[in-house]
Protein backbone atom coordinates (compact mmCIF):
# COMPACT_ATOMS: atom_id res chain seq x y z
CA UNK A 1 0.00 0.00 0.00
CA UNK A 2 0.99 3.42 0.01
CA UNK A 3 1.13 5.54 2.99
CA UNK A 4 -1.71 7.69 2.52
CA UNK A 5 -4.10 5.45 0.54
CA UNK A 6 -6.27 3.38 3.14
CA UNK A 7 -7.56 5.29 5.54
CA UNK A 8 -5.77 3.50 9.00
CA UNK A 9 -8.89 3.40 11.72
CA UNK A 10 -10.42 1.17 9.00
CA UNK A 11 -9.47 -2.20 6.92
CA UNK A 12 -8.11 -5.35 8.26
CA UNK A 13 -5.09 -6.17 10.41
CA UNK A 14 -4.56 -6.43 13.97
CA UNK A 15 -4.30 -3.59 16.82
CA UNK A 16 -0.96 -3.76 18.06
CA UNK A 17 0.06 -2.10 21.41
CA UNK A 18 3.17 -0.07 20.88
CA UNK A 19 3.40 2.56 23.05
CA UNK A 20 2.92 2.02 26.90
CA UNK A 21 1.02 4.33 29.16
CA UNK A 22 4.03 5.80 31.03
CA UNK A 23 5.60 6.70 27.71
CA UNK A 24 2.29 7.88 26.71
CA UNK A 25 1.89 10.39 29.36
CA UNK A 26 5.14 11.87 29.64
CA UNK A 27 4.81 12.14 25.38
CA UNK A 28 1.70 14.42 26.44
CA UNK A 29 3.42 16.41 28.87
CA UNK A 30 6.09 16.98 26.78
CA UNK A 31 4.32 18.49 24.02
CA UNK A 32 3.02 20.92 26.74
CA UNK A 33 5.87 21.46 28.50
CA UNK A 34 7.96 22.53 25.23
CA UNK A 35 5.17 24.40 23.44
CA UNK A 36 5.05 26.62 26.64
CA UNK A 37 8.82 27.15 26.81
CA UNK A 38 9.11 27.91 23.25
CA UNK A 39 6.40 30.59 23.78
CA UNK A 40 7.27 32.04 25.92
CA UNK A 41 11.07 31.58 25.62
CA UNK A 42 10.42 34.15 22.28
CA UNK A 43 8.52 36.52 24.54
CA UNK A 44 11.62 36.61 26.57
CA UNK A 45 13.82 37.02 23.39
CA UNK A 46 11.71 39.29 22.69
CA UNK A 47 13.02 41.58 25.45
CA UNK A 48 16.36 41.81 23.59
CA UNK A 49 16.00 40.55 20.21
CA UNK A 50 20.08 40.27 19.30
CA UNK A 51 21.77 37.44 19.38
CA UNK A 52 25.48 37.74 20.21
CA UNK A 53 28.68 35.63 20.44
CA UNK A 54 31.28 36.22 23.11
CA UNK A 55 31.51 36.44 26.38
CA UNK A 56 29.05 39.53 26.67
CA UNK A 57 26.62 41.49 24.36
CA UNK A 58 28.91 44.50 23.95
CA UNK A 59 32.73 43.41 23.36
CA UNK A 60 32.84 45.74 20.20
CA UNK A 61 31.34 43.16 18.24
CA UNK A 62 27.91 43.55 16.59
CA UNK A 63 25.35 41.32 16.81
CA UNK A 64 25.03 38.74 14.37
CA UNK A 65 21.16 39.03 13.93
CA UNK A 66 18.99 41.68 15.46
CA UNK A 67 15.49 42.22 14.55
CA UNK A 68 14.28 45.34 14.93
CA UNK A 69 11.42 47.71 13.52
CA UNK A 70 12.14 51.61 12.29
CA UNK A 71 10.33 54.48 10.91
CA UNK A 72 9.45 54.50 6.88
CA UNK A 73 9.09 57.94 5.46
CA UNK A 74 5.86 57.93 5.81
CA UNK A 75 5.69 57.00 9.35
CA UNK A 76 5.17 53.66 8.67
CA UNK A 77 6.44 50.82 11.07
CA UNK A 78 9.25 49.02 9.02
CA UNK A 79 10.47 45.27 10.55
CA UNK A 80 13.90 45.21 10.16
CA UNK A 81 16.11 41.82 10.76
CA UNK A 82 20.07 42.48 10.31
CA UNK A 83 21.61 39.35 9.94
CA UNK A 84 25.51 38.64 9.82
CA UNK A 85 25.54 42.42 8.60
CA UNK A 86 22.72 42.25 5.98
CA UNK A 87 19.52 44.13 6.20
CA UNK A 88 16.27 42.87 4.76
CA UNK A 89 13.11 44.31 5.37
CA UNK A 90 10.53 41.58 7.03
CA UNK A 91 7.73 43.56 7.76
CA UNK A 92 4.65 41.51 8.59
CA UNK A 93 6.55 38.55 10.25
CA UNK A 94 9.48 39.86 12.01
CA UNK A 95 10.27 43.22 13.61
CA UNK A 96 6.68 44.78 12.77
CA UNK A 97 3.81 43.05 11.63
CA UNK A 98 0.25 43.59 11.67
CA UNK A 99 -1.95 43.26 14.97
CA UNK A 100 -5.52 43.98 15.26
CA UNK A 101 -5.49 45.79 11.56
CA UNK A 102 -2.45 47.85 12.66
CA UNK A 103 0.93 47.79 11.78
CA UNK A 104 3.14 47.42 15.25
CA UNK A 105 6.41 46.99 16.40
CA UNK A 106 7.05 43.26 17.55
CA UNK A 107 9.62 41.24 17.14
CA UNK A 108 6.80 37.72 16.22
CA UNK A 109 3.54 37.63 15.41
CA UNK A 110 2.11 38.11 18.71
CA UNK A 111 0.26 34.39 18.37
CA UNK A 112 4.01 33.03 18.79
CA UNK A 113 3.91 34.38 22.02
CA UNK A 114 3.34 33.72 25.44
CA UNK A 115 2.34 35.94 27.03
CA UNK A 116 1.14 37.60 23.03
CA UNK A 117 1.71 41.54 24.10
CA UNK A 118 5.11 42.46 25.39
CA UNK A 119 5.44 40.85 29.37
CA UNK A 120 8.54 39.97 30.06
CA UNK A 121 8.02 38.87 33.98
CA UNK A 122 4.96 36.98 32.96
CA UNK A 123 6.66 35.21 30.20
CA UNK A 124 9.92 33.93 32.62
CA UNK A 125 6.97 32.83 34.74
CA UNK A 126 5.80 30.41 32.34
CA UNK A 127 9.18 29.93 31.29
CA UNK A 128 10.47 28.55 34.50
CA UNK A 129 7.70 26.98 35.73
CA UNK A 130 7.84 24.64 32.46
CA UNK A 131 11.22 24.46 32.63
CA UNK A 132 10.94 22.55 36.11
CA UNK A 133 8.40 20.27 34.55
CA UNK A 134 10.12 19.28 31.48
CA UNK A 135 13.40 18.91 33.12
CA UNK A 136 11.62 16.23 35.60
CA UNK A 137 9.50 14.28 33.35
CA UNK A 138 12.96 14.61 30.96
CA UNK A 139 14.37 12.83 33.57
CA UNK A 140 11.71 9.99 35.01
CA UNK A 141 11.50 9.46 30.67
CA UNK A 142 15.13 8.79 30.91
CA UNK A 143 15.25 6.41 33.84
CA UNK A 144 11.93 4.78 32.52
CA UNK A 145 13.02 4.29 29.22
CA UNK A 146 16.38 2.49 30.60
CA UNK A 147 14.39 0.47 33.34
CA UNK A 148 12.27 -1.02 30.86
CA UNK A 149 14.06 -1.53 28.37
CA UNK A 150 11.93 0.74 26.12
CA UNK A 151 16.03 2.40 25.03
CA UNK A 152 17.94 -1.04 24.51
CA UNK A 153 15.08 -2.54 22.52
CA UNK A 154 13.12 0.05 20.24
CA UNK A 155 15.05 3.07 20.56
CA UNK A 156 18.65 2.16 19.94
CA UNK A 157 19.92 1.35 16.48
CA UNK A 158 20.74 -2.41 16.09
CA UNK A 159 23.55 -3.63 13.70
CA UNK A 160 21.36 -4.46 10.78
CA UNK A 161 19.46 -1.28 11.30
CA UNK A 162 23.52 0.65 10.36
CA UNK A 163 24.18 -1.27 7.56
CA UNK A 164 21.08 -0.34 6.57
CA UNK A 165 21.06 3.41 6.70
CA UNK A 166 21.80 4.20 3.21
CA UNK A 167 18.38 2.13 2.09
CA UNK A 168 16.67 4.16 4.67
CA UNK A 169 17.61 7.20 3.51
CA UNK A 170 16.25 6.61 -0.24
CA UNK A 171 13.47 5.12 1.07
CA UNK A 172 12.53 8.42 3.19
CA UNK A 173 13.12 10.37 -0.17
CA UNK A 174 10.62 8.65 -2.03
CA UNK A 175 8.02 8.79 1.02
CA UNK A 176 7.99 5.28 1.29
CA UNK A 177 7.00 3.80 4.55
CA UNK A 178 7.24 0.76 6.09
CA UNK A 179 3.70 -1.18 6.25
CA UNK A 180 2.64 -4.26 7.62
CA UNK A 181 4.74 -5.91 10.56
CA UNK A 182 7.75 -3.75 9.43
CA UNK A 183 5.62 -0.21 10.79
CA UNK A 184 5.67 -2.24 14.49
CA UNK A 185 9.24 -1.07 14.98
CA UNK A 186 11.06 2.15 14.57
CA UNK A 187 13.36 3.24 11.00
CA UNK A 188 16.90 3.59 11.58
CA UNK A 189 16.65 7.48 11.14
CA UNK A 190 13.82 7.48 13.15
CA UNK A 191 15.50 5.75 16.06
CA UNK A 192 18.82 8.51 15.29
CA UNK A 193 16.56 11.00 15.06
CA UNK A 194 14.85 10.45 18.72
CA UNK A 195 17.92 9.65 20.07
CA UNK A 196 19.93 13.12 18.73
CA UNK A 197 17.14 14.82 20.46
CA UNK A 198 16.67 12.94 23.63
CA UNK A 199 20.61 12.73 24.62
CA UNK A 200 21.88 15.15 22.37
CA UNK A 201 19.69 18.90 21.53
CA UNK A 202 17.03 18.22 24.94
CA UNK A 203 20.08 18.45 27.62
CA UNK A 204 21.70 20.79 25.81
CA UNK A 205 19.13 23.48 25.30
CA UNK A 206 18.77 22.80 29.23
CA UNK A 207 22.63 23.41 29.85
CA UNK A 208 22.26 26.68 27.15
CA UNK A 209 19.56 28.00 29.79
CA UNK A 210 21.47 26.89 33.09
CA UNK A 211 24.95 28.92 31.14
CA UNK A 212 22.56 32.51 30.91
CA UNK A 213 22.32 32.00 34.67
CA UNK A 214 24.47 34.19 36.74
CA UNK A 215 24.13 32.42 39.80
CA UNK A 216 24.72 28.69 37.85
CA UNK A 217 27.68 30.18 35.91
CA UNK A 218 29.29 30.88 39.16
CA UNK A 219 29.14 27.21 40.42
CA UNK A 220 32.20 26.47 38.51
CA UNK A 221 33.22 30.26 37.17
CA UNK A 222 33.99 30.39 33.79
CA UNK A 223 32.45 26.82 32.63
CA UNK A 224 30.28 28.92 30.14
CA UNK A 225 33.76 29.81 28.03
CA UNK A 226 33.21 26.01 26.81
CA UNK A 227 30.52 27.28 23.87
CA UNK A 228 32.69 30.89 23.73
CA UNK A 229 30.64 32.48 27.00
CA UNK A 230 27.57 33.32 27.95
CA UNK A 231 26.42 35.26 25.42
CA UNK A 232 27.11 32.44 22.82
CA UNK A 233 25.38 30.12 25.32
CA UNK A 234 22.26 32.20 24.99
CA UNK A 235 22.32 32.55 20.89
CA UNK A 236 22.84 28.65 20.71
CA UNK A 237 19.76 28.31 23.71
CA UNK A 238 17.60 30.38 20.45
CA UNK A 239 19.10 28.14 17.91
CA UNK A 240 18.45 24.42 19.06
CA UNK A 241 14.96 26.27 20.14
CA UNK A 242 14.29 26.62 16.55
CA UNK A 243 16.08 23.18 15.78
CA UNK A 244 13.58 21.44 18.06
CA UNK A 245 11.18 23.40 16.06
CA UNK A 246 12.18 21.93 12.63
CA UNK A 247 12.40 18.61 14.38
CA UNK A 248 8.78 18.43 15.42
CA UNK A 249 7.89 19.69 12.23
CA UNK A 250 9.12 16.62 10.46
CA UNK A 251 8.00 14.74 13.00
CA UNK A 252 4.30 15.86 13.15
CA UNK A 253 4.63 15.74 9.00
CA UNK A 254 5.71 11.82 9.49
CA UNK A 255 2.68 11.53 11.63
CA UNK A 256 0.42 12.59 9.07
CA UNK A 257 1.81 10.67 5.92
CA UNK A 258 2.28 7.57 7.85
CA UNK A 259 -1.55 7.44 9.29
CA UNK A 260 -2.53 10.30 11.19
CA UNK A 261 -5.23 8.83 13.20
CA UNK A 262 -3.82 5.23 13.34
CA UNK A 263 -0.36 7.20 14.71
CA UNK A 264 -2.62 9.67 17.20
CA UNK A 265 -4.42 6.38 18.56
CA UNK A 266 -1.35 4.53 19.38
CA UNK A 267 -0.27 7.75 21.21
CA UNK A 268 -3.23 7.79 22.79
CA UNK A 269 -4.31 4.81 23.57
CA UNK A 270 -1.42 3.01 23.11
CA UNK A 271 -2.88 0.48 19.97
CA UNK A 272 -1.71 0.81 16.27
CA UNK A 273 -3.32 -0.88 13.80
CA UNK A 274 -0.72 -3.46 11.71
CA UNK A 275 -2.33 -4.10 8.77
CA UNK A 276 -2.83 -7.15 7.23
CA UNK A 277 -1.12 -7.07 3.50
CA UNK A 278 2.87 -6.80 3.27
CA UNK A 279 5.28 -4.48 2.28
CA UNK A 280 4.20 -1.97 -0.64
CA UNK B 1 -16.86 2.85 -1.64
CA UNK B 2 -16.95 4.78 -5.11
CA UNK B 3 -14.21 7.57 -5.79
CA UNK B 4 -16.64 10.31 -5.54
CA UNK B 5 -17.92 9.39 -2.50
CA UNK B 6 -14.65 9.22 -0.73
CA UNK B 7 -13.96 12.55 -2.23
CA UNK B 8 -17.09 13.99 -0.67
CA UNK B 9 -16.22 12.41 2.85
CA UNK B 10 -12.23 13.39 3.06
CA UNK B 11 -13.23 17.08 1.92
CA UNK B 12 -15.29 18.19 5.22
CA UNK B 13 -12.92 16.26 7.00
CA UNK B 14 -10.18 18.28 5.93
CA UNK B 15 -12.12 21.43 6.68
CA UNK B 16 -12.58 19.98 9.93
CA UNK B 17 -9.61 19.42 10.51
CA UNK B 18 -8.27 22.87 9.19
CA UNK B 19 -11.40 24.44 11.72
CA UNK B 20 -10.21 22.46 14.76
CA UNK B 21 -7.01 23.44 14.67
CA UNK B 22 -7.03 27.24 14.02
CA UNK B 23 -9.94 27.19 17.15
CA UNK B 24 -7.83 25.32 18.90
CA UNK B 25 -4.95 27.48 18.83
CA UNK B 26 -7.26 30.17 19.09
CA UNK B 27 -8.60 28.94 22.41
CA UNK B 28 -5.47 27.70 23.50
CA UNK B 29 -3.45 31.58 22.74
CA UNK B 30 -6.52 33.69 24.55
CA UNK B 31 -6.69 31.04 27.15
CA UNK B 32 -3.23 31.52 28.30
CA UNK B 33 -3.33 35.03 27.89
CA UNK B 34 -6.34 34.83 30.25
CA UNK B 35 -4.73 33.04 32.04
CA UNK B 36 -1.59 35.18 32.91
CA UNK B 37 -4.19 37.77 34.16
CA UNK B 38 -5.84 35.49 36.62
CA UNK B 39 -4.54 35.91 40.47
CA UNK B 40 -4.23 32.24 40.51
CA UNK B 41 -2.25 30.79 37.46
CA UNK B 42 0.73 33.42 37.91
CA UNK B 43 0.55 32.06 41.45
CA UNK B 44 0.84 28.55 40.62
CA UNK B 45 3.75 29.50 38.15
CA UNK B 46 5.65 31.43 40.38
CA UNK B 47 5.35 28.08 42.68
CA UNK B 48 8.58 27.08 41.68
CA UNK B 49 10.39 30.24 42.60
CA UNK B 50 11.62 28.65 45.90
CA UNK B 51 12.79 25.82 43.73
CA UNK B 52 14.46 28.09 42.15
CA UNK B 53 16.18 29.31 45.18
CA UNK B 54 16.50 26.43 46.82
CA UNK B 55 18.51 24.48 44.35
CA UNK B 56 20.73 27.51 43.43
CA UNK B 57 21.55 27.42 47.02
CA UNK B 58 22.30 23.91 46.79
CA UNK B 59 24.68 23.88 43.97
CA UNK B 60 26.64 27.12 44.75
CA UNK B 61 26.00 29.01 48.17
CA UNK B 62 29.13 30.30 48.39
CA UNK B 63 30.41 30.46 44.62
CA UNK B 64 32.45 33.09 43.28
CA UNK B 65 31.31 34.54 39.95
CA UNK B 66 33.40 34.43 37.31
CA UNK B 67 36.03 37.33 36.70
CA UNK B 68 37.78 38.55 33.87
CA UNK B 69 40.52 40.67 31.52
CA UNK B 70 41.16 43.91 31.14
CA UNK B 71 40.97 43.06 27.71
CA UNK B 72 37.40 41.42 28.12
CA UNK B 73 35.53 44.74 29.26
CA UNK B 74 32.98 46.60 27.45
CA UNK B 75 34.10 49.66 25.30
CA UNK B 76 30.91 51.80 27.46
CA UNK B 77 28.96 50.15 30.08
CA UNK B 78 25.61 50.45 29.52
CA UNK B 79 23.20 52.26 31.47
CA UNK B 80 19.73 51.06 31.59
CA UNK B 81 16.31 51.87 33.82
CA UNK B 82 17.37 55.36 35.43
CA UNK B 83 19.55 57.31 33.72
CA UNK B 84 19.57 60.26 36.35
CA UNK B 85 17.11 60.10 39.55
CA UNK B 86 16.71 64.54 38.48
CA UNK B 87 15.52 64.95 42.20
CA UNK B 88 16.36 68.27 43.57
CA UNK B 89 18.81 66.45 46.23
CA UNK B 90 20.32 64.68 43.89
CA UNK B 91 21.34 67.47 41.37
CA UNK B 92 22.50 69.12 44.60
CA UNK B 93 24.67 66.33 45.63
CA UNK B 94 25.88 66.35 41.74
CA UNK B 95 26.82 70.05 41.75
CA UNK B 96 28.69 69.75 45.20
CA UNK B 97 30.74 66.16 43.80
CA UNK B 98 28.54 64.48 46.17
CA UNK B 99 30.72 66.08 48.85
CA UNK B 100 27.63 66.33 51.22
CA UNK B 101 26.23 62.74 50.37
CA UNK B 102 26.06 60.58 52.86
CA UNK B 103 25.06 56.79 53.30
CA UNK B 104 22.13 56.12 56.01
CA UNK B 105 23.14 52.68 57.60
CA UNK B 106 20.50 51.34 60.11
CA UNK B 107 17.43 49.15 60.83
CA UNK B 108 17.74 46.12 62.61
CA UNK B 109 21.67 46.62 63.75
CA UNK B 110 23.59 47.63 67.00
CA UNK B 111 25.51 50.63 65.85
CA UNK B 112 23.11 52.55 63.16
CA UNK B 113 25.13 55.44 61.38
CA UNK B 114 26.48 57.23 58.32
CA UNK B 115 28.57 57.03 55.73
CA UNK B 116 30.46 60.11 53.83
CA UNK B 117 31.77 58.91 50.44
CA UNK B 118 35.15 59.42 51.77
CA UNK B 119 34.20 57.47 54.59
CA UNK B 120 33.17 54.52 52.48
CA UNK B 121 36.30 54.78 50.23
CA UNK B 122 38.33 54.09 53.40
CA UNK B 123 36.41 51.00 53.97
CA UNK B 124 37.97 47.56 53.24
CA UNK B 125 37.45 47.01 49.20
CA UNK B 126 37.83 44.85 46.67
CA UNK B 127 38.03 45.39 42.92
CA UNK B 128 36.42 42.95 40.40
CA UNK B 129 35.77 43.07 36.91
CA UNK B 130 32.45 40.73 36.56
CA UNK B 131 29.98 40.48 34.11
CA UNK B 132 26.64 42.06 34.23
CA UNK B 133 23.84 40.04 33.11
CA UNK B 134 20.28 42.17 32.58
CA UNK B 135 17.09 40.23 33.12
CA UNK B 136 16.33 41.52 29.12
CA UNK B 137 19.08 38.90 28.05
CA UNK B 138 21.67 41.44 27.34
CA UNK B 139 25.49 41.23 29.67
CA UNK B 140 28.16 43.79 29.63
CA UNK B 141 31.83 43.45 31.30
CA UNK B 142 33.12 46.34 33.65
CA UNK B 143 35.44 46.87 36.21
CA UNK B 144 34.07 47.78 39.81
CA UNK B 145 36.24 48.88 42.88
CA UNK B 146 33.30 49.54 45.95
CA UNK B 147 33.66 48.65 49.52
CA UNK B 148 32.67 45.24 50.83
CA UNK B 149 29.57 44.73 52.06
CA UNK B 150 31.08 42.41 54.63
CA UNK B 151 33.05 45.26 56.06
CA UNK B 152 30.41 47.22 56.63
CA UNK B 153 28.07 44.33 58.41
CA UNK B 154 31.33 44.25 60.30
CA UNK B 155 31.03 47.78 61.71
CA UNK B 156 27.06 48.53 62.19
CA UNK B 157 27.02 45.10 63.21
CA UNK B 158 23.26 43.46 62.24
CA UNK B 159 21.08 41.83 64.82
CA UNK B 160 20.48 38.13 65.15
CA UNK B 161 17.01 38.62 63.77
CA UNK B 162 17.84 40.61 60.58
CA UNK B 163 17.43 38.42 57.78
CA UNK B 164 17.33 41.11 54.52
CA UNK B 165 18.96 43.96 53.77
CA UNK B 166 17.40 46.83 52.10
CA UNK B 167 18.81 49.43 49.24
CA UNK B 168 16.87 52.76 48.92
CA UNK B 169 17.64 54.64 46.05
CA UNK B 170 17.41 58.19 44.88
CA UNK B 171 15.69 57.69 41.35
CA UNK B 172 12.07 57.80 41.38
CA UNK B 173 10.20 55.31 39.03
CA UNK B 174 7.19 57.24 38.55
CA UNK B 175 6.89 60.55 36.51
CA UNK B 176 5.35 62.67 39.66
CA UNK B 177 8.37 61.42 41.40
CA UNK B 178 7.33 59.31 44.03
CA UNK B 179 8.14 54.96 44.15
CA UNK B 180 11.61 55.56 44.55
CA UNK B 181 13.58 52.04 43.59
CA UNK B 182 14.71 49.48 46.05
CA UNK B 183 15.89 46.14 46.50
CA UNK B 184 16.69 43.82 48.89
CA UNK B 185 19.02 40.32 49.12
CA UNK B 186 19.19 38.42 52.03
CA UNK B 187 22.76 37.69 54.60
CA UNK B 188 24.08 34.88 52.20
CA UNK B 189 24.26 37.53 49.29
CA UNK B 190 25.32 40.05 51.87
CA UNK B 191 28.05 38.69 53.11
CA UNK B 192 29.70 37.26 49.99
CA UNK B 193 33.46 38.60 49.15
CA UNK B 194 32.11 39.78 46.28
CA UNK B 195 29.16 41.66 47.35
CA UNK B 196 30.07 45.48 47.14
CA UNK B 197 28.84 48.92 47.09
CA UNK B 198 30.62 50.11 43.86
CA UNK B 199 32.08 53.55 43.71
CA UNK B 200 34.28 53.15 40.64
CA UNK B 201 33.47 52.05 37.12
CA UNK B 202 36.53 50.98 34.70
CA UNK B 203 39.10 52.75 36.72
CA UNK B 204 36.92 56.47 37.26
CA UNK B 205 34.47 57.07 39.88
CA UNK B 206 31.20 55.97 39.17
CA UNK B 207 29.38 57.87 36.23
CA UNK B 208 25.74 59.39 36.85
CA UNK B 209 24.16 57.15 34.50
CA UNK B 210 25.39 54.05 36.13
CA UNK B 211 24.36 54.87 39.68
CA UNK B 212 26.56 57.06 41.02
CA UNK B 213 28.14 57.47 43.90
CA UNK B 214 26.71 54.15 44.91
CA UNK B 215 25.93 51.17 43.41
CA UNK B 216 25.52 47.52 44.86
CA UNK B 217 27.44 44.98 42.82
CA UNK B 218 25.36 41.53 43.76
CA UNK B 219 27.14 39.45 41.14
CA UNK B 220 25.49 36.06 40.93
CA UNK B 221 22.23 37.70 40.31
CA UNK B 222 20.54 39.62 37.38
CA UNK B 223 21.58 43.63 37.07
CA UNK B 224 17.73 44.85 38.74
CA UNK B 225 19.53 43.31 42.03
CA UNK B 226 22.25 45.69 41.39
CA UNK B 227 20.20 49.15 43.04
CA UNK B 228 22.15 52.57 42.10
CA UNK B 229 22.29 55.93 43.60
CA UNK B 230 21.79 54.03 46.69
CA UNK B 231 21.03 56.45 49.76
CA UNK B 232 20.38 54.18 53.00
CA UNK B 233 20.17 50.33 53.74
CA UNK B 234 17.78 49.06 56.36
CA UNK B 235 18.48 45.78 57.96
CA UNK B 236 14.96 44.27 58.20
CA UNK B 237 13.67 40.86 59.56
CA UNK B 238 11.02 40.76 56.66
CA UNK B 239 10.17 43.64 53.89
CA UNK B 240 6.67 42.28 53.23
CA UNK B 241 5.20 45.61 54.78
CA UNK B 242 7.70 47.68 52.20
CA UNK B 243 6.43 49.73 49.23
CA UNK B 244 4.40 46.71 47.21
CA UNK B 245 5.65 44.13 49.95
CA UNK B 246 8.22 42.14 47.51
CA UNK B 247 11.33 43.25 48.23
CA UNK B 248 11.96 45.33 45.27
CA UNK B 249 10.64 47.95 42.64
CA UNK B 250 10.51 45.48 40.02
CA UNK B 251 9.65 42.26 42.19
CA UNK B 252 6.31 44.39 42.89
CA UNK B 253 6.22 44.55 39.36
CA UNK B 254 5.71 40.84 39.11
CA UNK B 255 9.69 40.00 38.44
CA UNK B 256 11.09 37.26 40.58
CA UNK B 257 13.21 38.02 44.20
CA UNK B 258 15.59 35.44 43.63
CA UNK B 259 17.16 36.44 40.63
CA UNK B 260 19.90 34.46 40.22
CA UNK B 261 18.84 32.59 37.11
Amino acid sequence: MTAAATPASSGSGYLYYRHTLPVRIMHWINVIALTCLFMSGLQIFNAHPALNFGKSSYDGTPPTLEIGAREGANGQVIGVTRIFGKEFDTTGFLGAMRVDGQVVHSTFPPWMMLPGPQWLSMARSWHFFFAWIFVINGLLFILYAILSRHLSRDLAPTRDDLRGIGASIREHLRFKHASGEAAKRYNVLQKLAYLIVIFGLLPFVVLMGFAMSPWLDAVLAGWVDFVGGRQSARSLHFIIAWLLVAFVAIHVFQVIVTGLWNNLRSMITGRYRVSAKGAS
Amino acid sequence: MTKTFRLQRRLPRRHFLARATAATSALWLTGCDQLSRTEWFPRILNSVEPLNQAAAKLVGRRAMAQEFAESDKSPTFRSNGSDDPGTPQYEAWVANGFSDYALIVGGLVAAPRKFSLDELRALPSRTQITRHDCVEGWSAIGKWKGAKMSALIDIVKPKPEARFVMFYCADPMSMDGRDLYYESIDMDDAMHPQTILAYDLNDAALPVPNGAPIRLRVERQLGYKHAKFVTSIEFVESFDKIAGGKGGYWEDQGYQWFAGI
